[in-house]
């Protein structure tokens, strides 16, 4: 994994510095509420309902044991004993005091970690599929281009006060993992005929109020050009990206209104003056970062183990773990493992400081001390070996951290919603977990099999529901809470954009709602039929039917 | 007292006397925007800037001048002369193009001084006006923030090719200086430190 050098260290000491001074001056009254705004936001850094939220990077979800125990300190020393895991890789603290917050960094700093702009409008933390480098699909490793494009955002100073925040998103392998579409700007590495990095390249994809998959701006950029590319369509959208309405200020609506066509052919008439500049990648400068990528020390195993399969027969409890939990690996005898943070009755994504410093035994005890946060708002252990995996089990059972639901309705995607976020319509936690008791059911839910369900409190769509197979929307009627549920979203090569079935729910209809619809798949569905493939195959008129057959808007509740 | 701050050969010092004087358009009846029932604080790129009764009421001064850019697209026959003696500059507002001024000039130089009005601090398109003034247009002279100038930008400022920095009158430019330095070693190469990292200093 990335290791700081002396320049990436001053780099991250000196921003703890200027924020330090920036708090400062903000609590002396020295800069007003507005201008401090987007100093603290590019420091992660919301004023939210209680209190502040700190957002930390994690860039690309990579961590290692020693950064994992310094979450737990942070947690410990100036929160309230947790942290909670976001849908963007990064981890989330919801009780700080600002006056904290210079402290926090340094100490975060101590261990190569920073907030920089984890918020804001400005390129954010780049993220990528969490199986990197081990995936067996993986045709390039995202991670050095991905760790490239994070030096040259840092700071970026002709894009540091954009129209809207800028996501970029990094694949190299087969099957998109990192909702690529669904971003500023997606990038999917590959290799082309004469075996040279090529890049494709996505952009104008977002979530939010607009739903837009992305378009392909270039087929195959050589790898050479990825941070001069980028500079020219970020330095198009910062001129001419719409700053007058908060709703349309993202790159979408600009390559939207422009039209893919003409978009591109702004960006390359920019492009033709920056190609070849100072930024461009040389193999060297890509061979010294990919250096801190290589595959650890892995034994030459086969891809058997007696011991395991022994177990697999006589514990039940390990095979559910197993089958939902442990993923394959390029290395014969290794397999990589999630770890749920989806337990019911803990908000999605949260973790304790004890299962933190948990987390980085297991880590260094099974897995070369790192680990990847991914953005289902759980936690990977990359490399594991076969004969450890019941160990492994054995010992993050006894953490809380072997709920073995990963893909299942229950391993909801949930923002922090109306408990802690300043933004939101409506609550999200208590809807996962009023979802999450009416599945409570294991074998009910491997019945169910893969299936995704994301819920966000307001239109900003941190909980991703337009990608989710069930999304579920926080709205405001009137002043109360209200739910709008879409089905037939889906992330993957294939993604989509889900439907809305129609009028929404209040809080304690939503699970009776999931119900029907997992009720009509259930008795439709054909072998081996996931419930999205239902979905797209009869449309969304039965389930509709069956989810408002009894219900007469505003009088009668839907119940389970 | 002066809140100028101007780089030279990369030192900063607030500068006492300048000569320049900023050419203001009369004012107009503002309306006011609204999108998304919220008052509009950005003007649009591309928007239009005066009105042709602004710019003929236009007053321009004896000495050295610094013109919005209408006035002088409008109006540059009447400074010819002044241009020659060295007199003429020009600011344009953030939703104003630079290759609109270097449509109609194509030799920036003739200008001693070129600046960009910031109405809001937030509004970063002065950051790629300014890269591209010094790169695509080969500015070599002074270019000037002015406006919402505060020291919390200036560091973004600075790299962008702007060497001159008016700060807001009601802060201090002296406190500001500082900011100008706020990190020694950036990643990504820019107009000021012109090559990345890697191509500085060797990495392990
Ligand atoms: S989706 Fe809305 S409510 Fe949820 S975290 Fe994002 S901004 Fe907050």
């Amino acid at each position: 994994m990335y290791r700081y050098d002396e320049y990436d260290q001053r780099i991250v000491d000196e921003r703890v510095a200027q924020f330090r001074d920036q708090t400062r001056r903000y609590l002396a009254g020295e800069l007003s509420e507005d201008e401090f705004k987007p100093l603290r936001l590019q420091n992660g850094l919301y004023i939210q309902r209680y209190a502040p939220m700190l957002r930390v990077a994690v860039p690309y979800g990579l961590l290692n044991s020693t950064q994992v125990r310094k979450l737990a300190y942070v947690a410990r020393t100036w929160d309230k004993g947790y942290a909670h895991v976001s849908t963007r890789q990064n981890f989330q603290y919801n009780w700080p005091a600002l006056k904290d917050v210079p402290d926090i960094l340094a100490a975060l700093a101590s261990a190569q970690m920073h907030a920089i702009q984890t918020s804001g409008n400005c390129i954010r933390n780049v993220t990528t599929d969490q199986f990197a480098g081990i995936a067996p699909d993986e045709v390039v490793d995202p991670r050095p281009i991905s760790e490239i494009i994070r030096q040259c955002s840092t700071f970026h100073p002709e894009f540091a006060l954009l129209p809207r925040k800028f996501k970029i998103a990094v694949t190299g392998a087969l099957e998109d993992r990192a909702v690529l579409q669904m971003h500023d700007i997606g990038l999917q590495l590959f290799r082309d005929a004469a075996g040279e990095l090529r890049i494709k390249v996505w952009v104008g994809g977002g979530m939010g109020r607009t739903p837009v998959l992305g378009s392909v701006l270039h087929e195959a950029l050589p790898w050479q050009h990825i941070l001069t590319y980028i500079e020219a369509i970020v330095r198009v959208y910062n001129l001419h990206g719409r700053r007058d309405n908060i709703y349309k200020a993202r790159i979408k609506i600009l390559v939207k209104a422009l039209g893919i066509e003409e978009f591109k052919r702004q960006v390359e008439a920019e492009w033709a003056f920056q190609k070849d500049g100072p930024n461009t990648v040389t193999q060297a400068e890509l061979e010294r970062v990919a250096k801190s990528f290589t595959a650890p020390d892995y034994e030459a195993l086969t891809d058997s183990d007696a011991s395991f399969d022994a177990r697999l027969a006589e514990e039940k409890a390990f095979a559910n773990w197993v089958k939902r939990c442990v993923h394959a690996h390029k290395q014969p005898g290794y397999r990589a493992v999630t770890l749920s943070l989806k337990t019911i009755g803990i908000a999605p994504g949260d973790i304790s400081d004890k299962q933190l410093d948990a987390l980085a035994d297991l880590a260094d005890k099974y897995s070369f001390g790192e680990l990847r946060t991914t953005h289902e708002q759980n936690v990977v252990l990359s490399d594991v070996k076969l004969g450890e995996l019941f160990a492994l089990w054995q010992d993050a059972k006894a953490a809380g951290l072997a709920t073995p639901n990963i893909g299942l309705i229950t391993d909801v995607i949930c923002c922090p919603g109306g408990d802690f976020c300043d933004l939101a319509n409506a609550k999200s936690i208590p809807i996962a977990e009023s979802v999450q008791r009416q599945f409570e059911s294991l074998d009910y839910q491997h019945d169910i099999g893969d299936l995704e369900l994301n819920i966000s409190g307001c239109m900003n769509s941190c909980g991703h529901h337009h990608v989710g197979h069930i999304g579920v929307l926080g709205v405001d009627k009137n002043d109360s809470e209200w739910y709008q549920v879409s089905i037939g979203g889906k992330q993957g090569n294939d993604a989509s954009i889900g439907e809305v079935i129609g009028p929404s729910f209040a809080a304690d209809e939503v699970a009776g709602v999931v119900q029907r619809l997992i009720d009509v798949y259930v008795e439709n569905r054909e072998p081996e039929e996931r419930f999205i493939d239902t979905v797209r195959r009869l449309g969304v008129a039965p389930f509709k039917e069956r989810v408002y057959a009894d219900r007469q808007p505003g009088k009668k509740k839907v119940e389970a | 007292m002066s809140n100028l701050i101007k780089l030279n050969a990369g030192v900063a010092a607030i500068v006492a006397d300048d000569a320049w004087q900023i050419v203001h358009l009369p004012a107009a009846e503002a309306e006011v925007k609204k999108q998304a029932g919220k008052v509009v604080l950005f003007k649009l790129t591309g928007a239009e800037s005066a009105t042709a009764e602004q710019i003929a009421a236009t007053e321009v001064p004896a000495g050295k001048v610094v013109l919005p850019l209408s006035v002088w697209l409008a109006r540059k026959a009447e400074f010819a002369a002044r241009v020659a003696a060295g007199e003429v500059g020009v600011w344009l507002e953030t939703h104003e193009l630079v290759e609109t001024l270097a449509a109609d000039q194509p030799d920036l130089n003739v200008f001693p001084l070129i600046a960009v009005f910031i109405e809001r601090f937030a509004d970063g398109r002065a950051y790629s006006m300014a890269a591209l003034l010094r790169t695509r247009y080969g500015f070599k002279g002074e270019l000037r923030a002015l406006g919402d100038v505060l020291r919390d930008q200036l560091f973004f400022m600075k790299r962008c090719g702007f060497d001159a920095y008016q700060i807001r009158a009601d802060r201090s430019a002296q406190d500001a200086l500082a900011s100008l330095n706020d990190f020694s070693e950036p990643y990504q190469a820019a107009v000021v430190v012109d090559q990345p990292v890697w191509r500085r200093h060797a990495r392990s």
